[in-house]
């Protein structure tokens, strides 16, 4: 009873300061500076490097709403969150918006009055064994010990997973991925799960990764994206295109280095629209018109963010797969703009 | 007849070597290793378990590399060097990210600043260790924090000058009170008037110190502390400001006076009574509920108060203890002396008890700054969790594992090794009995 009248309590503060800053954009036009709460570390997601700057694919994604918004990737202010404190971080107003490979989940969209804005990363949990273990299907793992971080979901999707399957594991519990790779690598299990894009992070940087592989299964769905608070939706918007911004600039071919031609070159309506060349798109999200043209050439569109921290090129080598564009068999697929 | 002369030795004879098995290493291997078969075996185990333990780790830290520039480059040139299989320490991680783990994300062409702070750091904290420095050196000890933390965070100079002459204030006050209303009501009305201070007059006054005399440094954010910088921030404040909480505490948990007694029993046994971990979060989580939306109250003065707060308890149940210890002659001494209360424990009493106190007050110490770690739980960049797992993240040193746990360790061990030898240098000192 007197707890629930704590909690009751805490709620409406908390609801109160969602309400109290309702404009989020004239907030950080005031401050100058867009607060992002981003991952401490996450491989080719989110770390700062050697510097102290951030890089990453989440980080890219705050450098364009900034251009997009302050007129300036560089006024980014990156506020590191812990799985812990980023709901809290985003609730009480500490960040603008929280971009930290979060899986959108019902309970999270509703319950926790959050709105995920979109979907930069399709990822899903995944499965990686040693070579001499002669397994080729996450089918064949019955009676295997499986490293796994433990208070995640991965763990319950694991579970889910085997018993669907009508198999049995053993878990060794791990407290981050740098536990899990070392226990993995001391051969105190014989599979290592967690996000198939942390996987192939790990994976590259064994010593010996010709002898590991991933198996095909991917057993969850895992939608990462960036979100917001409740009761702001015109900021919430802002987010949103800033994103289709940068997959629509892929889909037609806008890159970073060819944006301002781009502009003023192309006989493409849409594109004119898009790059403010055409139409008024940018007031009706309280901005100007050139927000997209900004947001893009702060680290180029999808496609090039994507190659420049997590793609082929990288040593991550992570595939497109489902984040490929819609007209590639992907899902990224932005609505037009008119 | 050849008379018999009788043998008088008159000169003695030089001392002789004990026999081989009862001198030398041999009798020390006899008496400490294998004085029986319960020991012999306990010595075989032992030696056999350091053999195992040094072949797994001495070729480790044999196979150092000191220059590279990623973890695949390290193991390439062990395996160049020392062969296939081989396995070694990668301690180009930490020529490439030491800094991070001393400063976090400090400018780097600010580093002087913090290295400042911690030369004089020790010169503010000399003359409270050594009481054979002048007495005349407490003065800097006095202004050290309001310096320090111009230094670290920069900005306005006249801030942390205002906020000073809160304590002036506070001082002034006392001193023209304490002969009239005695020690409790003038201290109060001192921290009462200083809070108001602080609270009204701090922002305008040094606002316009600032405009009429225009004096700052850059301004860094908190969210650029980490590493040592901020384990050694938050444990020293915390350190020094948890020792007079714990005294004021300690002596109000004897108190005969009703209110007060039990205001110091609730709060200690609570924050002992809750992990530190739990208080950590409400200074991150629960507060920002509380506060008013977007007044930003610097997480790290967050966590530094409730910190504070912790060690507090633990150090006033420390010189509890050291209080129990006194026999109750002292007391009455002081009182046949004809002191009152304060004087009694500055003169007599305080003196005695923590001398009693010291091991446990420096065990709080070093427990307290081992634990600044936990700070990673809410997103500040502890040495241990929070740098290591930012360097994890960069692909480049993905998959490191002892190095940087070696490295983090290797600096907390020199510093707690310190403040643990001092302590037994300072009860050696000031050992009084049985001499």
């Amino acid at each position: 009873m007197k707890n629930t009248v704590i909690l009751g309590a805490l709620s409406v503060v908390a609801l109160s300061a969602g309400m109290a800053s309702a404009d989020t954009l004239a907030d950080v036009k005031a401050r100058g500076e867009l607060n992002c709460g981003v991952n401490v570390g996450l491989t080719g997601f989110g770390a700062p490097d050697a510097n102290g700057n951030y890089q990453g694919f989440d980080v890219a994604l705050c450098k364009a709403v900034a251009a997009a918004v302050l007129g300036d990737a560089s006024k980014v202010k990156y506020l590191p969150t812990t799985g812990e404190t980023r709901f809290t971080a985003l609730a009480s107003g500490e960040v603008d918006v929280l971009i930290r490979n979060s899986t959108w989940s019902f309970q999270r969209d509703t319950d926790l009055k959050f709105d995920f804005v979109a979907v930069n990363y399709y990822d899903g949990q995944g499965f990686m064994v040693k070579k001499d273990l002669g397994v080729s299907s996450a089918k064949e793992l019955d009676g295997a010990t499986v490293c796994i971080q433990t208070g995640t979901t991965t763990e319950l999707n694991l579970a889910d997973f085997f018993k669907a399957n009508n198999m049995s594991y053993t878990p060794v519990n791990v407290a981050d991925d740098s536990e899990g790779q070392r226990q993995y690598l001391a051969g105190a299990c014989d599979v290592y799960t967690t996000d198939a894009s942390g996987l192939a992070a790990s994976r590259a940087t064994l010593p010996d990764a010709d002898n590991h592989i991933i198996l095909p299964e991917i057993i969850s769905k895992e939608p990462l994206g960036p979100l917001v608070r409740h009761g702001d939706n015109n900021w919430g918007d802002i987010i949103r295109w800033t994103y289709f911004a940068l997959v629509a600039a892929e889909e037609y071919g806008v890159t970073s280095a060819n944006v301002a031609d781009m502009a003023t070159s192309t006989n493409n309506p849409e594109i004119k629209r898009l790059l403010g060349a055409e139409g008024e798109l940018g007031k009706m999200l309280g901005l100007d018109n050139e927000w997209a043209k900004r947001a893009i050439a702060a680290s180029g569109n999808y496609g090039e963010i994507f190659e420049a921290n997590i793609g082929s090129a990288t040593p991550i080598k992570l595939a497109r797969g489902l984040n490929a564009l819609w007209t590639q068999g992907g899902l990224q697929y932005a609505p037009p703009f008119r | 007849m050849t008379s018999v002369i009788p043998f008088v030795r008159n000169e003695m004879l030089p001392e002789k070597e004990p026999p081989l098995r009862e001198r030398g290493v041999v009798h020390w291997m006899r008496q400490n290793l294998f004085s029986g078969p319960l020991n012999t075996v306990l010595t075989l185990l032992g030696l056999a378990v350091l053999l195992w333990v040094a072949s797994h780790v001495l070729p480790w830290l044999m196979h150092s590399v000191w220059n590279a520039s990623s973890l695949t480059e390290c193991r390439d040139i062990i395996t160049q060097r020392f062969g296939e299989g081989a396995t070694g320490a990668c301690w180009a991680m930490v020529k490439e990210r030491w800094h991070q783990y001393l400063y976090g994300f400090y400018p780097m062409d600010l580093y002087w600043r913090p290295n400042l702070a911690f030369v004089l750091m020790f010169v503010a904290i000399a003359p409270v260790l050594y009481t054979s420095l002048p007495r005349k050196m407490l003065w800097f000890t006095a202004i050290y924090p309001a310096l320090t933390f111009w230094l670290l965070w920069g900005g306005s100079v006249w801030t942390p000058v205002v906020a000073m002459l809160g304590f002036v204030i506070l001082a002034l006050i006392f001193r023209a009170l304490v002969g009239k209303l005695g020690v409790p009501v003038s201290a109060g009305i001192g921290v009462v008037v200083a809070a108001l201070w602080w609270m009204f007059a701090q922002g305008p006054v040094s606002d316009a110190l600032q405009a009429a005399i225009p004096l700052s440094i850059t301004t860094v954010d908190s969210d650029q502390f980490g590493g040592f910088l901020l384990s050694i921030v938050i444990g020293v404040t915390a350190i020094s400001a948890s020792l007079p909480m714990g005294i004021l505490l300690a002596l109000g948990r004897k108190s005969d006076m009703l209110i007060v007694r039990t205001l110091s029993v609730g709060f200690i046994e609570f924050i002992r009574g809750v992990p530190l971990i739990t208080l950590l979060f409400t200074a991150s989580l629960l507060l920002q509920y509380f506060l008013p939306p977007g007044s930003n109250f610097d997480i790290i003065l967050r966590v530094i108060i409730l910190v504070t707060l912790f060690a507090a308890a633990y150090i006033a149940e420390v010189i509890r203890g050291g209080l129990a210890a006194l026999p109750r002659g002292q007391y009455e001494a002081a009182d046949a002396l004809g002191l009152d209360y304060w004087q009694a424990q500055r003169l007599i009493i305080m003196p005695q008890a923590l001398k009693i106190s010291i091991p446990g007050i420096v065990s709080s110490f070093i427990g307290l700054f081992k634990d600044t770690t936990l700070v990673a739980f809410v997103g500040l960049q502890d040495p241990l969790k929070g740098i290591t797992t930012i360097v994890r993240a960069d692909i480049n040193w993905k998959g490191i594992y002892w190095e940087p746990y070696i490295f983090a360790g290797a600096i907390f061990f020199i510093i707690c090794f310190g403040m643990s030898r001092y302590s037994m240098w300072l009860e050696r000192k000031l050992k009084t009995d049985h001499r």
